[in-house]
């Protein structure tokens, strides 16, 4: 591919930081590449790389590079692209709601609970509705955990119940209540057309309709969930990935300890 | 045999010995029962199909009929031969006046064992025709246009639209895939019915029905002839309607099914009897129909770790293989299952999947072994998921796996979307014809780290048949020896569809498939 990858040209345009105007970086300060790949559905050749270069301009994008193109099938192609992004952010000003205790490791969550509370918290967790993935809740209770994060089975200061995949809401509600949940983990996996965010509702209202809503503190995860998604639907705390049983069980023995103080 | 890995195959011949005692006993367990699940199956190879106004399938309404009388124990094969002797109507035409509340099948005058014998062996043969038809049908596909290399590269598609999905199958094949999986829909597992029609909706998959699989089917042959190669195409024979599915591939000329006989316990919480009474059944026709199972032991290790637990993906292999066998499976259509699921971090991790590899080809040496791709440690880091399925299809072309679910870099974020497909299949045909010869180049040293490796998973999967076969399956289950999962003997779904055989049950298939008179 001729031109802007190996391009000898000068680079001029201003190489400093600027947090209020943040761009992409390849190797230089404010290069603003950016790599992307998608598929047309129109057959390969020189239209259909056209398609694309106008396609990734319109993205705001200068200089597209169609570096690799495949057709997948007769009238789908594949474009691997390279592009210049000309749109900034403002990064000084950005705020994004988090989870906001601080993360403990096991040990020092057992410790806390013990002195805080004085006795185990109970935590059930699920993989509710019809979703039957269980690697995320497994990840995040199981004995051995993830990633060389112990899950919550192993704190002594936790009775973890994992109720598996697959899990009606009311199936889930009446299973905390005979086991006096402190705090309940719901993880959702599946996302096609949004089925978590219904699943995810349908919990809270039956919740509220108990009034165990404000009983529990109600935690949501999987791969898709972000804590500002979970605060939005009406939970307590989200998370989503590269989060640890640590994460969970630090916040969740914080807020314990939080609301009973208050009370 | 010669074994590249030094492994002991008196002590392999002990372990299947063992094995087969488990079967044996759950085997003697099976003949004695039948499921409202078995009895639709019949139903559907008596020729019942259709639904009613409120989308009810007609075999339920004729299941759910002998049930609610108390009946099911008697078997619906009985009620139908009697009722087309007293009626001289098709099993369809009693199952649409059953469903209209116009016949009551159990309170016709009984006719002679005779006479219902007769009425029911001819729609009996009938089915047995169909069936056998489609399986000649794929022999001669076979034959003229042959099939891709193994490993078969096996890709799913899953857009929730058959027609969509037509369409990514397409692409696939064209790019080089020997199987297609339709996943279904979450919650289909636990359905106890399936749904009737063509299906455009469904959540991380498609509905699995008679009609989705006659669409995908015409579809994957138009490509395969025009492609010169056999494309085939694979479903999911698990959850509540196992036989079922099974009836409905074999009549549509499916050929791969997912079909595992603990899947469903330990995964669904699907109760036990229920799904090894199903699994029994489900098999038969599968063996019969000329369908190549694959078993689930993958799953163990998305719940249990893969170095730690490969032993119980070795004996659940082994007990898969002895269940399968009773129903009449030949090894050559054992899809047995394993995966790649070590730990990236750990060091050597590819000397010991590559070693579990090679002791699983080893000792199922005819079976075309089923090798599933890391899932539990990809991360959304799709540059380095691209290399973990590379790591996974060398071991699987050096240690001769029979089919490849192939690995896609977008695992763990969506289901794949048509270039990912693209990705992964050129990923796998560039290994495996780069390195094609080298499982024969290769043999694993004296005293190293493989050799030790498989004698060790052999042996602990060993010990742990001997404790499965004190304990019995059942109580095995119960007790958490597989995947780390527990399950109660009277719990999980399904139970209630459970009933004994009585005195006038009659299953004339199970003889008839298994090659008997």
């Amino acid at each position: 591919m001729s031109g802007g990858l190996y391009s000898m040209h000068s680079k001029d345009f201003d190489k400093t930081l600027d947090l209020t105007s943040v761009r992409p970086y390849g190797d230089t300060m404010n290069d603003g590449k950016i790599q992307l790949s998608f598929t047309l559905p129109v057959p390969a050749g020189d239209e259909a790389i056209e398609a694309a270069k106008q396609l990734i301009k319109k993205m705001g994008l200068d200089n597209p590079q169609v570096v690799f193109y495949k057709e997948l099938m007769p009238g789908f192609t594949f474009f691997n692209c390279y592009g210049s992004c000309t749109h900034t952010v403002d990064y000084s000003t950005i705020y994004v709601p988090k989870v906001e205790s601080g993360v403990m490791d096991m040990h020092e969550t057992d410790t806390f609970i013990r002195e805080q509370v004085g006795r185990k918290l109970v935590i059930v967790g699920a993989s509710t509705g019809t979703d039957a993935h269980t690697v995320g809740i497994d990840a995040i209770m199981n004995m051995k955990g993830y990633a060389g994060h112990y899950g919550l089975e192993r704190y002594e200061m936790i009775e973890a119940y994992n109720l598996g995949s697959q899990v009606p809401n009311d199936e889930f509600i009446a299973k905390a209540i005979e086991l006096r949940a402190d705090a309940l983990l719901v993880s959702q996996t599946v996302t096609q057309k949004d089925v978590h965010i219904k699943n995810l509702v349908e919990l809270v209202e039956l919740l509220e309709a108990e009034g165990l809503r404000d009983k529990m503190i109600l935690v949501c995860g999987g791969p898709r969930l972000s804590h500002e998604l979970a605060k939005e639907l009406g939970y307590d705390a989200g998370f989503g990935m590269n989060s640890f049983a640590d994460d969970v069980a630090s916040y969740i023995a914080q807020e314990y300890v939080k609301r009973a103080s208050i009370k | 045999m010669h074994s590249k890995l030094g492994l002991d195959f008196k002590r392999v011949e002990h372990a299947r010995s063992v094995a087969g005692k488990i079967a044996a006993e759950v085997q003697s367990f099976v003949e004695g029962y039948t499921t409202v699940a078995v009895e639709r199956t019949l139903c559907r190879l008596a020729g019942i199909d259709g639904v009613d106004e409120s989308q009810v399938p007609l075999p339920n309404i004729v299941v759910d009929f002998i049930k609610e009388r108390g009946v099911l124990s008697q078997g619906v094969l009985f009620y139908i031969g009697n009722a087309m002797v007293a009626t001289s109507l098709s099993p369809q035409e009693i199952a649409e006046k059953v469903s209209l509340g116009e016949l009551d099948i159990t309170r016709l005058p009984i006719a002679s064992k005779e006479q219902i014998d007769k009425a029911v062996m001819q729609v009996v043969y009938e089915s047995i025709k169909i069936i056998s038809a489609r399986r000649a049908r794929r022999e001669d596909y076979l034959k003229t246009l042959g099939e891709g290399k193994k490993p078969y590269l096996y890709v799913i598609v899953a857009t929730g639209n058959i027609y969509e999905d037509v369409v990514q199958a397409e692409a696939a094949a064209r790019q080089g895939a020997d199987i297609i999986a339709v996943i279904r829909t979450t919650g289909q597992s636990l359905l106890d019915y399936v749904p009737f029609g063509a299906t455009t909706e469904g959540f991380g998959g498609t509905y699995a029905t008679q009609e989705n699989f006659r669409i995908m089917r015409s579809a994957l042959d138009k490509t395969g002839e025009e492609l010169g190669r056999y494309i085939r195409l694979c479903n999911y024979c698990s959850g509540l309607c196992m036989p079922e599915i099974a009836v409905m591939g074999a009549l549509e000329g499916l050929d791969v099914m997912l079909n595992d006989a603990l899947y469903g316990i330990l995964f669904r919480d699907i109760n036990m009897q229920r799904t090894l009474i199903d699994q029994f059944f489900s098999r038969v026709i599968n063996g019969f129909a000329g369908v190549i199972i694959n078993t689930g032991e993958d799953n163990y290790l998305t719940t249990a770790d893969a170095f730690e637990e490969a032993h119980t993906v070795l004996a659940s292999d082994l007990i898969n293989e002895q269940l399968a066998l009773m129903a009449g499976l030949p090894q050559q259509q054992m899809g047995l299952g394993h995966a790649f699921e070590m730990e990236p971090e750990l060091e050597n991790g590819f000397i010991y999947e590559l070693a579990q590899a090679q002791m699983t080809r080893e000792i199922f040496p005819d079976a075309p072994l089923k090798y599933m791709p890391p899932t539990k440690f990809m991360t959304g880091n799709i540059f380095r998921g691209h290399i973990q399925d590379a790591l996974f299809n060398m071991v699987g072309i050096w240690t001769g796996q029979g089919i490849q679910l192939l690995g896609m870099p977008t695992e763990a974020i969506h289901t794949p979307f048509m270039s990912d497909r693209y990705l992964s299949i050129e990923n796998a045909k560039y290994i495996f014809n780069n390195m094609r010869s080298i499982g024969d180049e290769m043999e694993f040293r004296e005293g190293g780290i493989a050799r030790q490796r498989a004698k060790d998973v052999l042996e602990k999967s060993i010990d742990t048949l001997e404790r499965i076969e004190k304990e019995g399956l059942f109580s095995a289950l119960e007790k958490g020896m597989f995947g780390d999962v527990k399950r109660p003997r009277n719990g999980g779904k399904g139970l209630e569809g459970v009933a004994e055989k009585g005195s006038n049950y009659m299953n004339p298939f199970i003889n008839l498939m298994l090659g008997g008179k």
